[in-house]
């Protein structure tokens, strides 16, 4: 048993914080670290930065431009990140259609669309759910029917996230209906400007444009757009959900919210003391960050055993759960710390830019949003019902 | 014991539920909190017209002499419509505390237009250091000549942007936490000195700070006793969280029926979500948080005008913290059970998910109502 880092990890943390102080934009950390948004060039701005280091493409072989590292570092790079208030990349390309293509695509896939996403010319969105496909992915509907050189594709993917602003879509399309659900689905890559194609926003409860119903009207799709074979992309999809899932229980987030939270209440008052040392207050804090310390032991034993050449298995589920739930409860607080501030959405001053005088708090007014917001942290990825029914499928045999 | 509504306040309830369902759609108030005025001024008028914005005051004033019980009925109907119309505000608690304090003269000034509809009061309780102790007011009052100037900051002050007159806490004397020396006036908006910062609220409505700088009032601004507010502050809020409770309930009882109808209509796996336990039971806790919630608002709504003593403070503490708690979880259980849906604009049940959210902010959340509560526990 030793949980300290190796003298390399410890070097390897020196050179992330060297790396950050230097290069990470201060405007951009503030965005991330006040919950403001983040533009599409904020991102791709980021991301450059983040290329010409070497240092975007971490889950990638070397052979296509990606870096190999442990997946300790992984976890370094996660927690500094965090904490520095790095924007968090937007995971379709990179990390999700990526490791398809590197594990599933051909050797034109590769050439063509690795190094796209590696520059920042291809933005990629994820086009799993529909209106009647959502914890039950494997009932999807949007059809693709093979006419000669190409695939005509129909029908509707909804929660599209960030589809705004993709050119990409990687979508799962029903090939086959003479087979079982799963047996019939294909992984196909789409460009967003193929005729037949409409992208129409779904606004959210807290007021933001994040999700997207995307629709597909004849659209042609050409055959090389197949990822591996036709009718085999459920294995692809579940591949790529194994990677989605790691990830999705946010400890560094939550470590970085936390601190967040800890900054605010500290400067409320409650009769006349900061809220922090508020008897109440500071507990249900307290409360908070010993789940989140027991949570993020759990992450470093799963990290452990993966550098040991496990696999995650349904711990990351279990983690997801915990992980989301930690989260939520730190928005709940820091909604609960500006009182009757809660109440004004002042738009404004979600900007950064914003140089009035702020109603309350400075960080004050995304929070009732943010709340609101995260609660599809708990639905999407996997609900957390999901998450459990897998937990008792695949760890307990129920 | 009885439960049971009366024969006129049943007809009450019907009154305002019928008007509600014919006007309020969910279309409808989604347009209506766009506006400027961000509620409908048509309903305002209609509420009027039918006598229910004259609810709770005394006949002579053209009321109805309604209570407690009759003021939930009326609060829990537009709950259930989400309604954004300023009820609460200016007829329970600024029409309250009016009523409370005022002189014959203010009475007569300002409760018949707030008792009709035609004058909206708003009221400025809290400040930005308060929180939710109302006793917490650092806002100043100095006696100047007949009357007095009050410089101060009065915090999210709800339906403060369209309100005719607005009723604010300032010290006249004591220190910022006492519950001694904080005094009441009654102002009209466009006193100079008077600055509002208007906002939407984060459920829909529409709200205010208010700077007031070097305000010159007269004396028959003040409202009551000079330095004695602070029992009439605490009385008058009490009438207006039973109020708040009502509302919560008109508002958790449509998200739960929101919540079953999509249970039993989504289907997955091949079966409406609703056959799943984890849902079903998840359901079954909302209905019970509702039921609990329920009877903390009637329970509310008997001690909302009955003499103030730590009996009532204790059932509306508690009845408060009630409603926090089974709202939040409403809110977030029927989101879940909705999946992406329940978090869209378009769908409304997000929408009463904020409100009870919302409800919770006002007039002290679940946190401060069980401390509260906690002060006054008794010994056995
Ligand atoms: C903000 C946001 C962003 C998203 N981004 C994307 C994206 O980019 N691309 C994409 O493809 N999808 C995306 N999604 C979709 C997301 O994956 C789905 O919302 C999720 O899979 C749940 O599906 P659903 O919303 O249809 O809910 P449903 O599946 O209808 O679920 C409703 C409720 O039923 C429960 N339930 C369902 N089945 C069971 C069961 N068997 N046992 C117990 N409980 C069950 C669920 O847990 C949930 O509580 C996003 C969703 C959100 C909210
Ligand atoms: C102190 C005590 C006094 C009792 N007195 C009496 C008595 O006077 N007369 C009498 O007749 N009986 C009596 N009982 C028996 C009691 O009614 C049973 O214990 C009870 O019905 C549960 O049955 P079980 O113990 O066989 O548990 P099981 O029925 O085997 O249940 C085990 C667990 O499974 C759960 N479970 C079972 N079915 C479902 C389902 N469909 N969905 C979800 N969860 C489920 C249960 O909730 C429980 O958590 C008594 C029991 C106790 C403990």
């Amino acid at each position: 048993m030793n949980m300290n880092y190796t003298a390399e990890e410890l070097a390897f943390r020196d050179e992330v914080r060297a790396f950050l102080d230097e290069k990470l934009p201060a405007d951009i950390a503030a965005k991330v670290k006040g919950f403001r948004r983040l533009s599409k060039e904020d991102h791709q701005r980021w991301q450059k930065i983040l290329c010409e280091q070497g240092w975007y493409a971490t889950h990638w072989p070397e052979e296509y431009g990606g870096v190999k590292w442990t997946p300790v570092q992984k976890h370094i790079w996660d927690e500094e990140s965090c904490r520095y208030g790095v924007p968090r990349s937007i995971p379709f390309g990179v990390n999700m259609v990526a490791p398809v293509i590197i594990k599933f695509g051909n050797e034109d896939q590769k050439q063509k669309y690795l190094p796209r996403i590696l520059s920042g010319e291809d933005w990629w969105c994820q086009g799993y759910s529909e209106p009647g496909a959502g914890s039950d992915l494997a009932s999807l509907k949007t059809r693709a029917v093979r006419d000669g050189d190409h695939y005509i594709v129909n029908g509707q993917k909804t929660w599209t996230t960030l589809g705004q602003y993709a050119n990409m879509i990687f979508c799962l399309v029903r090939t086959n209906t003479e087979v079982k659900n799963q047996e019939g689905i294909s992984f196909l890559l789409i460009d967003m400007d193929t005729p037949g194609i409409t992208v129409r926003p779904i606004i959210t409860l807290d007021g933001e444009h994040e999700v997207n119903e995307v629709f597909f009207e004849d659209v042609k799709v050409p055959v090389e757009n197949l990822v591996g074979e036709e009718d085999k992309g459920w294995t692809y999809a579940k591949f790529l959900l194994t990677y989605e899932r790691t990830g999705l229980a946010g400890i560094g987030m939550s470590k970085a919210a936390l601190s967040h939270l800890k900054q605010l209440a500290s400067r409320r008052l409650k009769n006349g003391k900061p809220l922090l040392e508020d008897p109440s207050f500071s507990q249900r804090i307290a409360r908070v960050e010993i789940d989140l310390t027991a949570a993020a032991i759990s992450n470093l034993r799963i990290i452990a055993s993966v550098e040991g050449g496990g696999v995650p298995g349904a711990e990351s589920s279990m983690l997801k759960v915990k992980g989301t739930e930690i989260r939520q409860s730190i928005n709940d607080l820091a909604r609960r710390a500006i009182g009757p501030y809660a109440l004004p959405f002042v738009e404004e001053e979600m900007d950064l830019d914003y140089d009035g005088e702020f109603l309350s708090d400075k960080d004050a007014a995304p929070l009732s949003a943010q709340y609101f917001n995260n609660r599809k942290l708990s639905i999407f990825g996997g609900s957390n019902e999901i998450q459990k029914n897998i937990v008792s499928k695949m760890i307990l045999g129920l | 014991m009885d439960f049971q509504l009366n024969e006129e306040q049943q007809m009450l309830q019907d009154t305002v539920a019928r008007l509600v369902r014919g006007e309020y759609s969910f279309e409808k108030r989604l347009a209506f909190s766009e506006t400027d005025l961000g509620f409908s001024a048509d309903f305002w008028h209609q509420l009027s017209e039918l006598g229910l914005t004259a609810v709770p005051f005394s006949e002579e004033l053209g009321g109805f002499g309604g209570g407690g019980v009759e003021v939930q009925s009326v609060m829990a109907e537009l709950g259930r419509g989400l309604c954004l119309e300023p009820y609460l505000q200016s007829i329970v608690l600024g029409g309250g505390l009016i009523a409370h304090a005022g002189n014959d003269s203010q009475k007569e000034n300002w409760l018949a237009g707030i008792a009709s509809g035609e004058l909206k009061a708003a009221v400025g309780l809290q400040e930005p250091q308060s929180f939710y102790d109302l006793n917490n007011v650092e806002t100043r009052a100095e006696k100047s000549g007949e009357g007095y100037i009050l410089n101060g900051r009065k915090a999210v002050v709800i339906g403060g942007h369209c309100a005719n007159v607005i009723v604010v806490s300032a010290r006249t004397s004591g220190d910022t936490r006492n519950a001694e020396g904080i005094s009441l006036f009654a102002l009209s908006p466009d006193t100079n000195g008077v600055e509002r910062r208007t906002y939407p609220t984060i459920d829909g409505a529409k709200g205010c700070d208010i700077t007031l700088n070097n305000v010159q009032v007269g004396a028959d601004s003040l409202l009551g006793e000079e330095g004695k507010a602070g029992e009439v502050i605490e009385y008058q809020a009490g009438r207006a969280i039973a109020g708040l409770c009502a509302e919560a309930v008109g508002v958790m009882e449509v998200a739960n029926e929101l919540t079953l109808e999509y249970l039993k209509q989504r289907k997955q796996f091949g079966v409406p979500i609703g056959k799943f336990q984890v849902l079903q039971h998840r359901m079954v806790d909302m209905m019970s948080e509702l039921e609990q919630a329920r009877s903390m608002a009637i329970l509310a709504a008997s001690v909302a005008d009955s003499e103030q003593n730590d009996e009532r403070r204790r059932v509306l503490a508690a009845a408060k913290n009630v409603i926090g708690r089974a709202g939040q979880f409403i809110s977030e259980a029927g989101i879940q059970s909705h999946g992406g849906i329940g978090m869209t604009w378009e769908y409304n049940f997000a929408h009463y998910a904020k409100r009870l959210i919302a409800i919770n902010h006002q007039l002290g959340d679940d946190d401060f109502h069980l401390e509260r509560y906690a002060a006054l526990l008794q010994a056995s």
